[in-house]
């Protein structure tokens, strides 16, 4: 069910050196780095002499944390001030995932390939660690709203242990998404955008929780977001993995 | 000087290292990492720079955070054009770019 792949096709011509040789980039490489080293180097002035103070906004997130619900204050930029890029963020990893479904190799989904046999380690580690991680996620997304944490490290997190069991040959190939991939795909992005209009269609702006409920939608978002973002991070990998029939023409 | 201006000026660096590397090499896999160098140091800046006082500035750590994520996927959709356009093609550079 599972094939080995001895050839990682597409890298076996990273080893060696192609030098881009588009018409209008026929200068020589010592000119382009000097040129970037000269951006990098104004880059670094400007900063310099920047003035040591960060504006007003700090003062008006913390003036406004007591509304918030939640008392970290990057989860409340992120889930309240400016939920706004949180949901648009949301939405542009379900486009990647929904491109990655698109494109992806047809072989994709029969079986796929992993980079290497899954040995004995590898399999009692992720026993070991994947329940970890998952209560570790919990934690992560309980913690967010008063320390660092929150959805996003709570979703990387439960993304790696869906990698580890990818690695691991328990998690199957990327078969044609069912119902319930589906669902969870969109999950996190659904709720956050039902939430966003009831709130619209409520009286207030869009995304403008109520002072005193702003805690619970926060979580509601929260834990949605964590499984959705971990779902998407994960079909990522296994959407991009090596297919058999991949192997181009400059493989030996 | 303080450690927050001294994070934004190695972002700043990297991301000049990530530009030349994007631009001199053809290999898509190269290009694609060498993106998320500049990514990695606009990253840095902005979290640097919101630091350089005694209460950090939680909007553009909010920013990053964002970022990390829409950098990481984006990356995994780059990849598998790349990988799709290795299948068709079995080149790993784009029309015009160096052979492979």
């Amino acid at each position: 069910m599972i094939r080995i792949q001895e050839n990682f096709s597409i890298f076996a011509s990273l080893r060696q050196e192609i030098i881009s040789s588009s018409p209008f980039l026929m200068m020589p490489r010592a000119l382009v780095g000097i040129l970037a080293a000269g951006l990098g180097a104004l880059l670094a002035w400007v900063m310099l002499g920047l003035p040591a103070t960060s504006g007003r906004v700090p003062a008006l997130v913390a003036a406004h944390m007591n509304r918030s619900g939640v008392t970290h204050d990057v989860t409340a930029v992120l889930l309240n001030f400016r939920g706004y890029d949180t949901l648009l963020e949301i939405a542009v990893l379900l486009l990647a995932v929904l491109g990655v479904l698109a494109v992806r190799l047809a072989a994709a989904d029969t079986g796929g390939t992993l980079p290497a046999p899954p040995g004995a380690l590898l399999r009692a580690l992720t026993n070991l660690v994947v329940p970890l991680m998952v209560l570790v996620a919990g934690y992560l997304l309980w913690a967010g709203a008063h320390r660092p944490g929150g959805a996003f490290q709570a979703g990387a997190v439960l993304a790696a242990a869906g990698v580890l069991l990818r690695l691991s040959g328990r998690l199957p190939a990327l078969l044609p998404p069912r119902f319930w991939l589906r669902a969870g795909l969109l999950i996190g992005f659904a709720v956050f955008l039902a939430v966003a209009l009831g709130m619209t269609v409520a009286g207030d702006a869009l995304l403008e929780y109520p002072a005193a409920q702003a805690g619970a939608w926060i979580t509601l978002i929260e834990a949605t977001l964590t499984l959705s973002i971990g779902l998407i991070l994960v079909s990522l990998f296994v959407g991009a993995l090596a297919p058999d029939g991949a192997r181009g023409k400059t493989d030996a | 000087m303080s450690a927050g201006l001294i994070y934004a000026v190695t972002g700043a660096l990297l991301f000049s290292l990530g530009l030349y590397g994007l631009i001199v090499h053809a290999h898509l896999v190269r290009k694609i990492l060498a993106f998320n160098i500049m990514g990695s140091g606009t990253f840095l800046v902005l979290v640097g720079l919101a630091q350089r006082t005694d209460s950090a500035d939680p909007v553009p750590h909010a920013l990053v955070l964002t970022g990390i994520v829409v950098a990481v996927s984006a990356t995994a959709f780059a990849l598998i054009l790349a990988r799709r356009l290795f299948a068709a093609s079995g080149r790993c550079t784009l029309p015009g770019e160096g052979e492979a």
